[in-house]
C-alpha cells in the first residue's frame, strides 16, 4: 500500500486516493465489529444448548458490545472527519492512453476543484496470501457510508435479537436461529467494511447462504423450504453478474497501473474510475453486470420474486435480513463502488440511465403489488421492494446522500413495520389480514400505535423520517424547475413523476394494511393479547427512530433549524475524497415539498375515505343485517353485490380504485400485474432453478409425445417401447445410476480415443 | 540429502548388477503389485466386511510401497499416515458402528454381480488399450527421489490457490460430517 | 521399469474399484471401493510425475489424499445417518429416487 512508484512526468501521475491508514483506534480496529459476531455464532453453534437461555443471551450481549462499538466508531469519525489531517496514500499510475489530457483531469480531481476540505478514509490492510504475484488482502475500509451502515445493522440486529427471545420462544431450533443470526450479523457487518472487492463478493455470499437458511428455517414445511431454495437460487443469477463485474473492475484497474497485474482495492478501483483513467466500454459492461447482482440481492424488478416468498421464514429475520439490512446490500454496493456507476452508467448530466430506470420502474411496480396481498407480511414485502427501488433510482439520478439517508431511515421504519406485523401475527396465530386479523388496535395498543407511526413514516408525512430521505431524494431527481428545485446531476424528469407516484400510493396501501389489520372486528380464532415487552420495547425504539431519524439530515436553505444543524447526516456520511466521484448536491425547494406533502395526502385521503367511511359503513350494514357471517372486507363485497343497498358502492369499488392508483393500476390491473409477476417470471426463475432430474423427465415426456403423435404408428410403437425399457433402468438404486455412469463415461472415452 | 531407505538398498543392488533393466525393482513391483491386485480382488468379493477393511489396508501400503519405489517418498509417508493411520480406522469404526444390518455377511446378488462384472471388464478393457496403446515402450528412467522440501515449495508457492482451496474443503467436509451425523 | 507397469495396474484396480462400488451391497464397503478407485488414480499421478520428472504430481496426489479424508468423513457420516433412519445399510433396499 505504502509503495510510491512515481515514473516520469507525463507519462504517471500520482493518483490520490483520499485514504489513510492513521486515525483514532476505532477507526483503524472496527475489524472487530464483525469479529465478535463471528465468535459468538462459534460459540452458540457449539454451546448454546448448554447455556441457560439456549445461547440467545450470548448472542444480545455480543450485539450489544458491537453496537456500543459501532456507536464509538461513529463518534471517532465524526471528528476524524473534520479534523484529521494525516498522510495522505497516493498510487502512481500510468495513464495509459492520451497521458496530458487524462492526467490533468487527475490532478485537477487530486487537488479538489470543488473540495475545500477532504474525508480520508480511514484504510488497513494486511496481506491474506499472494499467488502469481497476485497480492490478496483483507482489510477495512471505514469511512462515512460503513460508520452508517455498521451502526444501523448492529441496532435493528440488537433489536431482533431481543425481539426473537420471545418470537420463537420455544421453538425446536431456539440455538440454531441464534446462531445463524450471529453468522448473517458478523457477514454483513464485514460486508459492510469490505475493503476490497474479493471480501465484498465474500460476505455478499455469506449473508446470501444466511438468508437460505434462515428462510428455511421451517423446513420440515415444504413451501418454507421452496421458498429458501427460490431466494438462493434467484441470488445465484445475480451473484455471477457479480463475479463477471469483479474480475472485469480487476483487470481493467490493473490495465491502468504499472507495476501491478490487477487490484480488488475498492479505492484505488474508484479513484481510477472517477479520474477517467478507465476505459468507459469496460465501466459500462462491469455497471451492467453489477446491476444483475443489485436486482437479485435487493429485489429489483424483474429478479425481485424471491423477497415475498422469502417471508416464509419467522418474522424477525424478514425484519432484519429482507428488509432492513442484507437486501439494502446491493444498495449500499452501488454506493460502495460509485464511481464505477457514475462514470460507467453516465448519470452525471443525463437524464436516463439504466440504474435510475430499473429501480423507478421497481418502486412503481412493487407499490401497485402491495395492493392485492393479504398476507401482511407481503404487503411489507412489496412494500420494500418499492422502497429499495427507490433507493436505487436515487443512486441512479446521482442522489448519492438521499439514497444512503433514505437507506438509513427506511431500516428504522420498515423494521419496525416488520416487528409489528409479526407481533400481530404472533397475537392471532396468522398472516392473512382479511381472515386473521382486524380490529386489533383495542387489543394491541403497542403494536397498534408503532405500527401507524411506522406507516405514517414510511409513506413520508412531515417531520417523520421518510419524508426528509424521500423529499431529498424527489429534489435529487434535479427534475423539474417548476418545483424550484435547484442543481442536481441531471434533468431525471420521468424519475421525479415516478417517484411522486408511488409515494401517493404508498399511503394508499399502507392505509389499507392499516385498516385491515387494526380496524373493524377481530376476523381471526381465538383471544389476541399485547405481546410482552421484550416485543413492545424493540417496536418503540425503532417507532422512535422512525419520528427521529429524519432530524439528522435537515435540507439546508429551508431555515428549520440553524446552520450547524442541517445536512449533518449528508455531511458525515458523503466522501469528499479522492476514491469518490464529483457529484452536485440538488438545493430543496419548499414547493416540491409542499407537492410531495400534498400527494401523499391525497393518498391517505382517498384510501383512508373508501376504507374508514364506506367499508366502516358497509359493515355497519352487515352487522345489523347479516351478523353471523364472518365480518370480513371481502364479504362486504359480495353482500354488497348481493343487497341493493350496497349497489351502488361496488360501483364506487371501481371509482375508488381509479381514484387510488391514478390510471391504469387500478385492481384488476394490480391482479393481472400480479399474476404476471408470480406465473411469469416467477415460473421463468423457477424453471432455471429446476433439477436436472424433473427438466430431464420433462423433456422426455415431451419428446416422447411429439414422437407419438408426430410419425406413423409404427416408429410410435417403437418409441412407446423404448419408453418402457428405459423405465426399467430408473430403478432408483444408485448403484444401477452409477453402473450406467461408468459405463456411458468408459464407452465416450473408448469413443474419444478411437477418434482422436 | 536423506535418501529412503528402501531405494538407497535397491540402488546399490542396482549398481552391482550393472545392467539398464532395474531388476531388483522390477521384482519388488511384481511382488508388490501381485499383492495388491490379490488383496483388491479380495477385498471386493469377501463376505466378511471386516476382513474387506484388512484387505484394504494391503492395498494402501502397497501402494504406498509404490510411492516409494516411484522415489516419492513424502507422498508414500503420507499415504500409510493418512489412510492406513486414520481413513482405515475410520472405516473400522463405521463397521462397527453400522453392525447388525448385515452380520459380518455382504451376499452379493447374481444379476448385480454379472452387471458390476461387465461394467469393471469395460473400464479395463478401454482403459488398458489405450495405455497399451499409448504409452506402449515407455521407459521409466531410474526415479530420482524427490526432495519432500521441493514438495512442500511447491504446494505453498505455485500450488498455494488449491491448497487453500483443500482447507477449506476439510473444513466444509468437518462441519458437514457433524451436522449430518449428529443426533438431535 | 516401464511407465505402463504402473498404469496398468492403477488400471486393474480401478477396474476392481469400480466393481466394488457396483456389487457391493453394504454401504461402508462402496466408500472402501471408492478408495481403491482414489488410490488407483495416485499411483497413476506418482507414476507420471516420476515420468515426466515433475511434481505437480506428487503434490496432487497429496491434494487426492486430503480429499480422500474428507470424502470419508462425510460418506461415513452418511452412511451412519442411513443407518439410524433405516436400520440397515444395504444399498440396494434404499430406492427413493426410483421414477
Amino acid at each position: 500500500m505504502t509503495d510510491l512508484l512515481v515514473l516520469a512526468a507525463g507519462g504517471a501521475v500520482d493518483l490520490p486516493l483520499g485514504i489513510t491508514e492513521g486515525g483514532n483506534w476505532f477507526l483503524r480496529n472496527a475489524w472487530l465489529i464483525p469479529l465478535l459476531p463471528a465468535l459468538s455464532f462459534v460459540v452458540i453453534l457449539f454451546f448454546g444448548k448448554r447455556m441457560p437461555r439456549g445461547g440467545s443471551e450470548l448472542g444480545i450481549a455480543v450485539l450489544g458490545i458491537a453496537f456500543v462499538l459501532a456507536l464509538l466508531t461513529g463518534a471517532a469519525w465524526i471528528g476524524h472527519r473534520d479534523n484529521y489531517h494525516g498522510d495522505e496514500i497516493h498510487r502512481a499510475v500510468v495513464v495509459v492512453d492520451d497521458g496530458g489530457h487524462s492526467g490533468a483531469d487527475a490532478a485537477d480531481h487530486g487537488s479538489g476543484g470543488g473540495h475545500a476540505e477532504q474525508s480520508l478514509a480511514v484504510v488497513n490492510t494486511v496481506t491474506w496470501f499472494q499467488a502469481g504475484g497476485v497480492e490478496f488482502s483483507v482489510g477495512t475500509l471505514v469511512d462515512g457510508p460503513a460508520v452508517m451502515m455498521l451502526i444501523v445493522v448492529t441496532l435493528v440486529s440488537l433489536l431482533v435479537h431481543v425481539y426473537s427471545t420471545e418470537y420463537i420462544q420455544d421453538d425446536r431450533r431456539y440455538t440454531h436461529f441464534f446462531a445463524f443470526l450471529s453468522l448473517f450479523s458478523a457477514s454483513m457487518l464485514m460486508l459492510v467494511i469490505s475493503e476490497n472487492t474479493l471480501q465484498l463478493l465474500t460476505s455478499w455470499e455469506l449473508v446470501g447462504v444466511c438468508s437460505f437458511v434462515l428462510i428455511g428455517h421451517w423446513w420440515e414445511e415444504k413451501p418454507n423450504s421452496d421458498a429458501a431454495l427460490k431466494a438462493f437460487l434467484t441470488n445465484r443469477v445475480g451473484d455471477m453478474g457479480l463475479i463477471v463485474g469483479v474480475s472485469i473492475l480487476f483487470f481493467s484497474v490493473g490495465s491502468a497501473l504499472p507495476d501491478r497485474f490487477g487490484s480488488f482495492s475498492i479505492a484505488e478501483t474508484n479513484a481510477l474510475a472517477s479520474a477517467g483513467m478507465l476505459p468507459q466500454t469496460a465501466l459500462l459492461v462491469a455497471a451492467c453486470c453489477l446491476m444483475a447482482a443489485v436486482m437479485s440481492k435487493s429485489g429489483q424488478f424483474f429478479l425481485h420474486t424471491w423477497l415475498p416468498d422469502a417471508m416464509a421464514g419467522p418474522t424477525p429475520v424478514s425484519a432484519l435480513i429482507h428488509a432492513a439490512t442484507m437486501v439494502v446490500a446491493g444498495v449500499y454496493m452501488i454506493a460502495r463502488l460509485y464511481g464505477v456507476f457514475f462514470e460507467g452508467l453516465s448519470i452525471g448530466g443525463s437524464s436516463i440511465n439504466l440504474m435510475a430506470v430499473i429501480g423507478g420502474i421497481t418502486t412503481l411496480v412493487g407499490a401497485c403489488l402491495a395492493f392485492v396481498q393479504r398476507d401482511i407480511k407481503k404487503v411489507l414485502a412489496y412494500s420494500t421492494i418499492s422502497q429499495l427501488g427507490y433507493m436505487v433510482m436515487a443512486l441512479g439520478v446521482g442522489a448519492w446522500t438521499a439514497a444512503m439517508f433514505h437507506l438509513f431511515t427506511h431500516a428504522f421504519f420498515k423494521a419496525c413495520l416488520f416487528l409489528g406485523s409479526g407481533s400481530a401475527a404472533h397475537a392471532v396465530h396468522g398472516f392473512d389480514m382479511k381472515s386473521d386479523m382486524g380490529g386489533l388496535r383495542k387489543v394491541m395498543p403497542h403494536t397498534y400505535r408503532t405500527f401507524v407511526i411506522a406507516s405514517i413514516a414510511l409513506a413520508g408525512l412531515p417531520p417523520f423520517a421518510g419524508f426528509w430521505s424521500k423529499d431529498e431524494i424527489l429534489v435529487g431527481t434535479g427534475g423539474w424547475g417548476l418545483f424550484g428545485g435547484t442543481g442536481g446531476n441531471g434533468a431525471y424528469t420521468l424519475m421525479l413523476v415516478m417517484g411522486m407516484v408511488t409515494a401517493a400510493l404508498t399511503a394508499a396501501y399502507m392505509t389499507r394494511c392499516v385498516y385491515l389489520t387494526f380496524f373493524g372486528e377481530f376476523r381471526g380464532h381465538g383471544e389476541p393479547h399485547e405481546s410482552g415487552r421484550r416485543i413492545t420495547v424493540p417496536l418503540w425504539i425503532l417507532a422512535g427512530l422512525a419520528v427521529g431519524a429524519g432530524l439528522l439530515n435537515m435540507p439546508s436553505g429551508f431555515q428549520l433549524a440553524p446552520g450547524s444543524m442541517q445536512e449533518r447526516f449528508g455531511h458525515v456520511v458523503e466522501p469528499v475524497a479522492g476514491y469518490f466521484p464529483v457529484i452536485s448536491h440538488a438545493g430543496p425547494s419548499w414547493s416540491l415539498a409542499i407537492a410531495s406533502t400534498l400527494v401523499v395526502l391525497t393518498g391517505f385521503a382517498v384510501a383512508g375515505w373508501y376504507y374508514f367511511v364506506r367499508v366502516e359503513a358497509a359493515s355497519a350494514a352487515a352487522g345489523r343485517s347479516l351478523t353471523e357471517l364472518p365480518d370480513g372486507p371481502t364479504s362486504r363485497y359480495a353482500l354488497a353485490r348481493m343487497g341493493h343497498t350496497f349497489l351502488v358502492n361496488k360501483y364506487y369499488l371501481d371509482h375508488l380504485y381509479t381514484g387510488i392508483v391514478a390510471g391504469g393500476t387500478k385492481g384488476p390491473v394490480a391482479a393481472a400485474a400480479y399474476r404476471f409477476d408470480q406465473r411469469v417470471i416467477d415460473r421463468g426463475v423457477d424453471l432455471v432453478g429446476e433439477t436436472a432430474v424433473s427438466a430431464g423427465r420433462a423433456v422426455y415426456d415431451k419428446v416422447d409425445q411429439m414422437v407419438v403423435d408426430g410419425v406413423v404408428n409404427a416408429s410410435g410403437r417403437v418409441a412407446l417401447d423404448t419408453g418402457g425399457k428405459l423405465r426399467k433402468i430408473q430403478s432408483g438404486r444408485i448403484q444401477d445410476y452409477a453402473a450406467i455412469l461408468f459405463a456411458a463415461a468408459t464407452v465416450l472415452a473408448g469413443i474419444l480415443i478411437v477418434i482422436v | 540429502m536423506s535418501r529412503p531407505f528402501l531405494l538407497a538398498a535397491l540402488a546399490e543392488f542396482d549398481r552391482l548388477d550393472g545392467g539398464e533393466v532395474l531388476v531388483a525393482q522390477n521384482i519388488a513391483f511384481a511382488v508388490v503389485a501381485v499383492t495388491m491386485l490379490v488383496s483388491a480382488v479380495r477385498m471386493v468379493t469377501t463376505r466378511n466386511v471386516v476382513h474387506a477393511a484388512l484387505y484394504l489396508v494391503i492395498v494402501l501400503a502397497g501402494a504406498a510401497g509404490l510411492f516409494i519405489l516411484l522415489g516419492a517418498e513424502f507422498v508414500g509417508v503420507t499415504q500409510v499416515l493418512v489412510y492406513i493411520g486414520a481413513i482405515v480406522v475410520l472405516f473400522l469404526f463405521g463397521i462397527m458402528l453400522t453392525k447388525g444390518s448385515f452380520g459380518d455377511d455382504d451376499g452379493v446378488e447374481g444379476e448385480q454381480r454379472l452387471m458390476a462384472g461387465l461394467v469393471g471388464a469395460l473400464v479395463l478393457c478401454v482403459t488398458g488399450g489405450a495405455l497399451i496403446d499409448t504409452f506402449g515402450g515407455a521407459e521409466l528412467s531410474r526415479a530420482e527421489p524427490s526432495l519432500t522440501a521441493d514438495v512442500s515449495d511447491m504446494i505453498f508457492s505455485q500450488y498455494i490457490v488449491p491448497f487453500e482451496a483443500v482447507s477449506v474443503l476439510l473444513l466444509a467436509a468437518l462441519i458437514g460430517a457433524v451436522v449430518v451425523a449428529r443426533k438431535d | 521399469m516401464f511407465l505402463n507397469q504402473f498404469l496398468l495396474l492403477s488400471a486393474a484396480l480401478f477396474a476392481i474399484g469400480v466393481y466394488g462400488v457396483l456389487a457391493r451391497r453394504n454401504g461402508v464397503l462402496v466408500l472402501m471401493s471408492i478408495e481403491l478407485i482414489l488410490n488407483a488414480v495416485n499411483i497413476n499421478l506418482v507414476a507420471f510425475a516420476a515420468f515426466g520428472n515433475s511434481l505437480a504430481g506428487e503434490v496432487f496426489t497429496l491434494f487426492v489424499i486430503a480429499i480422500a479424508a474428507a470424502e470419508v468423513g462425510v460418506g461415513l457420516a452418511m452412511v451412519l445417518l442411513l443407518y439410524r433412519n433405516a436400520r440397515n445399510i444395504d444399498l440396494s433396499r434404499i430406492d427413493l429416487m426410483r421414477g
